[in-house]
């Protein structure tokens, strides 16, 4: 195991996507050392912002002490091992990985999980906007993996999502699931407005009081229990709705009745 | 200013008919001489290398509202491919649009030094210049959009070819450019009303005029104006499967205004307007009906547009061709109508091995290039950044040159696009020779500059230099190693000086110029009160500021010529 505590807190953005278990293995301690990452627009090796320890265990791979939100791109594109972060954790964590797992005992920034293809992304606080979102103007969306927040996620959440599955026991904010094909996202309290927006597949549920229902959905039917993924299902009642009709999309919302009075008119389209 | 001799390569100029001889290559004061002051002279030693004239592009979207327009919409884009900045050169962004001075630096690391930007909206011409202008290292020139301006449709329904000319000229030097531009002649006026044109005798909306007499007219005045290259032809119908006919019918259309054996238009990006079979489900390669008229015919050149399977952005004046595309694709979309002049759409798309149509779409523009037999009719473009971006040159080349690389593409495409493909019976395989053609000698014949595209005394000192030695590599088998060679130069001399070496560039002080043509006709343009009132009525810019006035163009170089009207 490779232990990074952070020398100095840092004012600028530190770009380390050397920090990944794919990266450290077989490498000696005195080559990780040698790592290239840049502060700002200083081009420095990982010594020179972090102290470097090794010990004999086997996991996790990686340790993070610290403040590490200033650092991005930590475990860009791994495909095995596992990193823990105690502290948080900056933008782009996780980026395109496809495979272990990312423990973050602390907040994480923007773009958690952007673009990731397989792996487990745990975050024990809360998570920033575009959690599980591709880059601003892309359309690459999460393919697989499985992603849970503890606290509350900000806006645009899961955003082209194609597959894997998000979960989140707190609220979450407006426009969650955006243009979403495939996969599941379950929020367990609050929702803010227009989730699901332009989504043509998939499932978003909902098991708190939702702020506002896009129109451009339509109810389908009422259902005592969602199952959110092979080992997790929901007792409801839930509102079923198909949507969003302005993209011809064939995805599923499913809101808590209970928690929703102000939708008890709909029941009167079925 | 310094001087250089370039010793021992193995010179491909097929302008001078020089195949491979190993000779030397004297520059000084920015032009190839017979020889130079050996002392003096900087050496380059260029024993085991290929020497060629600095490479010309006939068509590549490089500058204007259009593509700073696809920069703007595509932050993902920019996101993948970030250019640091060096001790020389700028920091910049790709990939499939790159900003200004990495568009220079890239062009200029791969042996090109003369490049023409595709097409721009005349309304837009200073933005154009003022982005040319931050084009590092390379010769640019630029092609206004004039097919669909109402001026020439109004002149030409009229029957008035030399009015017609005559405001021709009066914009080619007002928007300081090259060569006349028609993109789907009468669909981007059509556009402007929702509409466009299906072949090339319907009717223009309220112009009482058909793309036929626009393209046959244009070719007249380009003819008149004694323009150094032909109208340069975006045809109807583009991208629609089953449009080789129209392709076919324009060509035909336009046979006889070719007199003397010249070439008469330049039909550019041909893969995009050689697709056959009745719908996408049908979809199939044109290219040898295409590739046997052109073979048949004197009068038309052609450029690939070859598809590269890559994520790229497409843009072009086309505004009906890319509401198609929005509709296949759901992509983000911008569509725009330019005021009396053009129309506009870029789209963001991915061409995938996996899917059919993008497959053989790939296949179409290797096989035409290789069913043409002769090289001087045909060049090889992407049409940048329509089919890829220009960064993918080196791999198009690899495909013309090996019938191996091809092969090995082909495997990996769409079971339908292999079943459908010409290429395994096509057994060609072009040579160096061949290769500098479609490059540079061809491109720079076509586009009227005696002083480019080869290495004779007199001509531009705009050399490159390339790691393939002739006589110990079989390019045919080894194409990865060309396409390494042809990616990084490993000299980019450009007005005789070294502005990049193995694949860096080393100077940054060379500009580049900007080439337009000054057309003088006998009696000017009339500049009357009517005209100004179209302006004040029917655009957003005046009479007055509408020209680009001279010092809007950094390194100007002016092609005065003098017509016949």
């Amino acid at each position: 195991m490779i232990t990074l505590t952070p020398l100095r807190n840092f004012d600028v953005p530190v770009h380390a996507s050397c920090i990944n278990p794919d990266e450290f293995k077989s490498k000696t301690l005195k080559e990780i050392a040698e790592l290239p990452v840049t502060e700002g627009n200083r081009n420095l090796t990982l010594s020179d912002l972090f102290k470097i320890e090794q010990d004999k265990t086997e996991t996790p791979s990686i340790t993070l002490n610290g403040d590490f939100k200033k650092v991005k791109r930590v475990g860009q594109g791994m495909k095995t091992g596992e990193i823990i972060i105690n502290g948080n954790a900056g933008m782009h964590t996780g980026e395109r990985m496809a495979g272990g797992k990312i423990v973050i005992n602390g907040n994480a920034d923007s773009w958690t999980g952007s673009e990731m293809k397989a792996g487990t992304i745990e975050i024990h606080g809360d998570a920033g906007d575009y959690l599980a979102s591709p880059y601003r103007g892309s359309g690459t969306g999460v393919k697989g993996g499985y992603i849970i927040v503890d606290g509350n996620v900000g806006n645009e959440v899961g955003c082209y999502l194609k597959g894997g599955v998000i979960k989140i026991k707190g609220n979450a904010g407006i426009f969650l699931g955006y243009h979403m094909t495939d996969g599941a996202i379950y929020v367990e309290k609050q929702c803010s407005s227009r989730a699901g927006a332009a989504m043509t597949g998939g499932k978003i549920i909902l098991a708190g009081a939702v702020s506002e229902l896009m129109p451009s959905f339509t109810i389908d039917s009422i259902k005592p229990k969602v199952k959110v993924d092979k080992t997790q299902s929901v007792a409801g009642p839930f509102y079923v709705f198909l949507g969003d009709l302005a993209d011809h999309g064939t995805g599923k919302l499913f809101v808590s009745k209970t928690n929703n009075p102000q939708l008890a008119f709909y029941e009167k389209y079925l | 200013m310094a001087e250089i001799l370039v010793k021992n390569g193995f010179v491909v100029d097929p302008t001078n008919k020089i195949d491979g001889e190993k000779m030397d290559i004297a520059i000084k004061d920015g032009k190839i001489v017979k020889k130079v002051n050996e002392r003096k002279a900087k050496i380059i030693d260029a024993s085991g290398l290929t020497v060629m004239a600095g490479g010309v592009d006939i068509h590549s979207h490089i500058a204007g509202a259009e593509v700073n327009m696809g920069r703007l919409i595509r932050p993902e884009d920019h996101y993948k491919d970030a250019v640091r900045k060096t001790k020389l050169t700028r920091s910049g962004t790709g990939y499939s649009i790159p900003s200004t001075f990495v568009t220079g630096y890239r062009y200029s690391t791969m042996g090109y030094t003369t490049v023409m930007n595709g097409s721009f909206a005349p309304l837009k011409a200073k933005h154009v210049h003022e982005e040319l202008n931050d084009i590092p290292l390379l010769d640019k020139g630029t092609y206004p959009l004039l097919g669909d301006w109402w001026f020439v449709l109004e002149n030409l329904a009229k029957g008035d070819i030399e009015e017609c000319a005559r405001h021709v000229a009066w914009m080619m030097q007002s928007t300081k450019g090259y060569a006349i531009k028609v993109v789907n002649p009468g669909g981007l006026e059509s556009w402007g009303f929702g509409h466009n044109v299906h072949s090339i005798d319907d009717q223009v909306p309220n112009f009482c005029i058909t793309p036929r007499e626009i393209v046959r007219g244009l070719i007249k005045v380009d003819k008149m104006l004694n323009l150094p290259h032909t109208i340069h032809l975006h045809t109807n119908n583009l991208g629609q499967p089953g449009n080789y006919k129209t392709t076919l019918d324009t060509m035909r259309a336009i046979e006889d205004l070719s007199t003397d054996g010249k070439p008469v238009a330049h039909i550019t990006h041909i893969q995009f307007a050689s697709f056959a079979g009745d719908d996408w489900g049908k979809f199939r390669s044109g290219a040898d009906e295409i590739s046997k008229y052109i073979n048949a015919h004197n009068h038309i050149t052609l450029d690939m547009g070859q598809v590269i399977f890559t994520d790229t952005t497409t843009m072009t004046a086309d505004g009906p061709f890319e509401y198609t595309l929005y509709t296949l694709s759901g992509h983000k979309w911008v569509n725009s109508d330019v005021e009396t002049e053009a129309s506009g759409g870029i789209i963001p798309f991915t061409y995938k091995k996996n899917n059919a149509v993008n497959a053989i779409q790939w296949s179409i523009g290797l096989e035409i290039a290789l069913l043409v037999k002769d090289p001087w009719k045909i060049f090889m473009t992407t049409d940048h950044p329509n089919g890829g971006p220009f960064m993918s040159y080196p791999r198009v080349l690899a495909w013309l040159m090996s019938k191996k690389a091809r092969e090995a593409t082909l495997k990996r495409c769409h079971k339908k696009a292999q079943k459908k493909s010409l290429l395994p019976s096509i057994d060609r395989e072009l040579s160096l020779y061949e290769l500098a053609i479609v490059t540079r000698a061809g491109t720079a014949k076509a586009l009227g500059m005696p002083n480019k595209g080869h290495l004779g005394v007199g001509a531009d000192g705009d050399v490159a230099i390339f790691n393939i030695n002739p006589e110990t590599t079989d390019i045919a088998k080894k194409y990865k190693a060309v396409r390494k060679a042809f990616k990084e130069s490993v000299y980019t001399i450009k007005d005789g000086k070294i502005v990049a070496k193995d694949g860096e560039v080393v100077d940054n002080t060379t500009p580049g110029r900007t080439m337009w043509v000054d057309v003088k006709t006998k009696q000017p343009c009339i500049i009357n009160e009517e005209m100004k009132r179209k302006f004040r009525e029917y655009w957003s810019i005046e009479y007055e500021n509408y020209p680009v006035s001279d010092h809007y163009v950094k390194v100007s170089d002016k092609l005065t010529v003098e017509a016949s009207v």
